[in-house]
């Protein structure tokens, strides 16, 4: 094709760059994810041993060197549980704000670089605010309930903004029309609106509670316990975690059977991978159901 | 009830509503500001608590009052750093790989493992830095530990790559397809297109991509704390990549459970997470910087 | 009798000065059709979502004049927009079924303004629906999602809707621009049917339908208007020399 390429370089034709090229970047493509296959393989032979009926229903036993991790694993669905609460109502609200009430203006703009910044802000940042404001200011102490605020906090941008994208894939034409009918905005958003991008923010919303779900650093110090004997009683108790779990066993206990440790780490991947698989498929589900 | 007074109820009960999804709105602000006000209250003592000779010195020994943040800053550094350096090329060889190259099965597969890489908790890349690839690194390197700034930023540059490959995907995909035409017109090969043409189109997202993901590193607290070995010691020449560190966010992770609030080693723990906080803002506020006038100028040529 | 909506002085400018209307007064009779015509750009659909206050989605940076609907002025701050918009209906060029069941679509309008009674609903629902001639059509399957009918059963629908709030003033923006000529024929019948009890403001789109349809004309061209005529005689003996051209298809 390259006729003048062609005779000024014999060997390197564009061609040949080309190929060379393309076999340069399938290269680096496969150097990216072949260690989360191999990861993947690993975790799954190595922990799969571990997972029975009494390693997901017992007690840590011997120092957390035998038994289960009952208590871990209650305490990551209480965590995502308070975090649910405490992030989704403000963030499907504050998104609808973002997409069908805020004006263009200076206040707008200045929402969206908080989000931008809530969204980069390092997750141990929010463990110590979650200390400074909830755990001490406000007396929660290290608690399901300090956690679970921190974790909210954390992921409100995430259910915001994936909110405000569901919310703004649906159609223009259908607010006008709604209005044109005489019904106010808001009548809008909850007749036509919401229903129509429901899919859609059920998605953002597993997803931003996934990542909450898996966090170590801003429970540290807002709520995780090392280990408790029984279950929180109340909002008001401090909790055992899967994450945080899996950091104490793998750093905090000399002697630590390794298949233990293999096995909270499939459970703990189970539980986060699990919600994106779910997510995935309501996301899937969502396109077929479209009305328009 | 008549419809009207029907009607007056529900007004009531919509503007009730229509204030809270407003004040929803402004929630953001609201935590932002108050994220500020907390570290500042708690950390900003520090400046005056603790001798700037100790803040601004060498050593970081809580036990004795020595708080010096520089070894920690350069631990901050060196992984990031290392990090970057893995995950820049890796992250946009994959976005381009995937964007410009790949048939569709390719994309079908590594884009899900992205993003199964995105959704892992970093306390699970820690735990198999521990378990796999710190021995791993030390017997191929022949090196007294594993635990080294060059484990963590291996592990950590596994960990941006997921945001660079999406942001600069994105971009790539926002690459109007008539460019790419035009250079094949010319006769330019699709590998000649992807560099001359796509690529420099691309390259504000491309940039924020990198950002973000450098981002991502510096903020990352728990892989690292567990692989690098968390020795506060400055570190010096090339050698200190293959040595243990101890990096900002690692410190606050490991320390803050077991010391007294208020005391002068608790603000100055709060005075590293007032630091981490302003390099958060500026790569965030850059980069969102940077996307916004490629917003700006994508609508100029639209309208 | 006065005119059922007075426009006086009326001007609209949006902020990217796109489309807008220079200085416009218009009288539009009650139970008549008047047909708002000329080329594209000219303010018709601006002219439109003015008469019930549905720009006041859009950027729009400068109104001024008044729209008087029976007297009243409607671009007043404190008129109940949405009270407004039950008694001027807007009926847009793009049949557009709102996500819902038929027999929601109809019903959408009622419901809204607070309507619950079930029987009430069910009766104003069949009469639009009569009205437009759809009814015989899909009454077996009012609860089926509306947007599995056809693009001109959607703008029945579409009309529907707005008949079902039985509105005094139904504006039509090219109602029948996207329709094949069956559909078409079959909207202009129900226009004239329903002029004998309802104030229409259509902007048809081409010349050919003003001809057919419109008891009154009224030619737009870049946001002002240029004559204002009884049908017959904007067709016969225009008296602007632009009007006579753009009949005559010299441009348009």
């Amino acid at each position: 094709m390259n006729k003048q390429a062609n005779q000024k370089l014999p060997f390197l034709t564009a061609r040949r760059m080309q190929t060379l090229g393309f076999g340069a970047l399938t290269l680096v493509s496969v150097v990216t994810v072949l260690p989360i296959i191999a990861l993947g393989v690993f975790i799954v032979v190595q922990g799969m041993p571990a997972i029975n009926w009494e390693f997901i229903t017992d007690f840590p036993q011997n120092g957390m060197r035998a038994g289960g991790i009952l208590p871990a694993i209650l305490g990551t669905i209480y965590l995502t549980i308070g975090t649910a609460i405490f992030s989704i109502p403000p963030g499907v609200a504050a998104a609808i704000y973002l997409a069908e009430y805020a004006p263009d203006n200076q206040l707008t703009r200045a929402i969206r670089v908080a989000m931008v910044n809530l969204a980069g802000i390092p997750s141990v940042v929010y463990g110590l605010f979650g200390l400074g404001l909830f755990v001490i200011f406000l007396r929660f102490g290290t608690s399901i309930l300090a956690a679970s605020l921190t974790l909210s906090i954390m992921t409100l941008p995430v259910i915001i903004s994936t909110t405000e994208e569901a919310l703004r894939s649906v159609p223009h034409d259908f607010r006008v029309v709604s209005i044109s009918l005489g019904a106010t905005r808001w009548q809008t958003v909850w007749r036509i609106v919401l229903p129509q991008s429901l899919a859609g923010i059920i998605t953002g919303v597993i997803l931003g509670l996934e990542r909450a779900a898996g966090e170590t650093a801003p429970i540290l110090f807002t709520g995780a316990a090392f280990f408790l004997p029984r279950l929180p009683q109340s909002p008001l108790d401090p909790t055992m975690a899967l994450p945080y779990h899996l950091f104490v066993i793998s750093t905090q206990v000399p002697g630590m059977p390794v298949q233990i440790q293999y096995g909270t780490v499939l459970v703990l991947l189970v539980f986060v991978l699990g919600m994106n698989l779910i997510a995935t498929v309501i996301r899937s589900r969502m396109r077929a159901r479209r009305q328009w | 009830m008549n419809p009207s007074q029907a009607a007056s109820h529900e007004k009531i009960g919509e503007r009730l509503i229509v204030y809270l999804i407003r004040f929803a709105g402004y929630l953001s602000i609201i935590y932002v500001s108050l994220i500020c006000l907390f570290l500042l209250k708690e950390g900003a003592p520090a400046l005056f608590n603790v001798p700037l000779s100790s803040l601004f010195g060498p050593f970081w020994y809580p036990i004795e009052g020595q708080f010096a943040l520089w070894p920690l800053l350069l631990g901050s550094l060196t992984v990031t750093i290392g990090a970057a350096l893995i995950a820049v090329p890796l992250g946009i060889g994959t976005a381009v790989y995937i964007s410009e190259v790949a048939p569709r099965w390719a994309k079908e597969v590594l884009k899900p493992l992205v993003e199964i890489l995105a959704g892992l908790p970093s306390v699970v890349l820690g735990f198999i830095g521990i378990l796999v690839l710190s021995p791993f690194l030390r017997r191929l390197l022949g090196l007294p530990t594993g635990l080294t700034a060059f484990t963590g930023a291996v592990l950590l540059g596994w960990a941006a790559i997921p945001t660079i490959v999406s942001v600069a995907e994105d971009a790539l995909n926002a690459v109007p397809r008539s460019y790419r035409d035009a250079s094949y017109a010319l006769g330019a090969t699709q590998w000649q297109t992807i560099w001359a043409v796509t690529v420099p189109a691309a390259r504000s997202g491309i940039l924020t991509a990198i950002m973000l993901g450098i981002g991502r590193v510096i903020g990352e607290t728990m892989a690292v704390m567990m692989v690098t070995g968390n020795a506060p010691v400055v570190p010096s020449g090339l050698r200190a990549l293959f040595a243990p560190v101890r990096t900002m966010t690692a410190t606050i992770a490991a320390e803050m459970g077991e010391v007294a609030n208020g005391s002068q080693h608790y603000q100055v723990l709060f005075l590293i997470g007032i630091l981490l906080f302003i390099f958060s803002l500026t790569i965030n506020l850059t980069a969102f910087a940077i996307s916004n006038r490629r917003l700006k100028r994508t609508e100029r040529l639209l309208s | 009798m006065p005119a059922k909506i007075v426009i006086d002085h009326l001007s609209v400018r949006y902020s990217d000065q796109a489309e807008s209307l220079r200085d416009v007064s218009l009288e539009i009779e009650e139970n008549a059709i008047t047909a708002i015509f000329g080329p594209a750009g000219g303010g018709k659909s601006t002219l439109l979502r003015t008469l019930n206050r549905l720009n006041d989605l859009a950027d729009v940076d400068l109104v001024s004049g008044k729209v008087l609907l029976n007297g009243k002025d409607i671009l007043d701050r404190r008129v109940n927009v949405m009270e407004l918009r039950r008694k001027v209906g807007m009926v847009f060029s793009r049949p557009l079924a709102l996500p819902l069941s038929i027999y929601d679509n109809v019903a959408y309008g009622l419901t809204t303004a607070g309507g619950r009674r079930k029987a009430r609903l069910d009766e104003a629902v069949e009469k639009a629906l009569r009205q437009v001639t759809l009814w015989e059509e899909i009454y077996d399957r009012l609860h089926t999602p509306a947007h599995r009918l056809s693009g001109g059963q959607q703008q029945r629908l579409s009309i529907a809707r707005v008949l079902a709030l039985q509105p005094e003033v139904i504006l039509l923006d090219e109602p029948t621009s996207a329709l094949d000529p069956v559909s078409t024929t079959k909207i202009e019948a129900l226009l004239h049917e329903l002029s004998a009890s309802i104030t229409v403001v259509i902007a048809p789109h081409n010349t050919q339908q003003t001809a057919r349809i419109a008891d009154y004309a009224a030619f737009f061209l870049s946001g002002e208007l240029i004559e204002y005529a009884p049908k017959t005689q904007m067709f016969t003996l225009p008296k602007d020399k632009r009007a006579q051209d753009y009949i005559e298809g010299r441009f348009g």
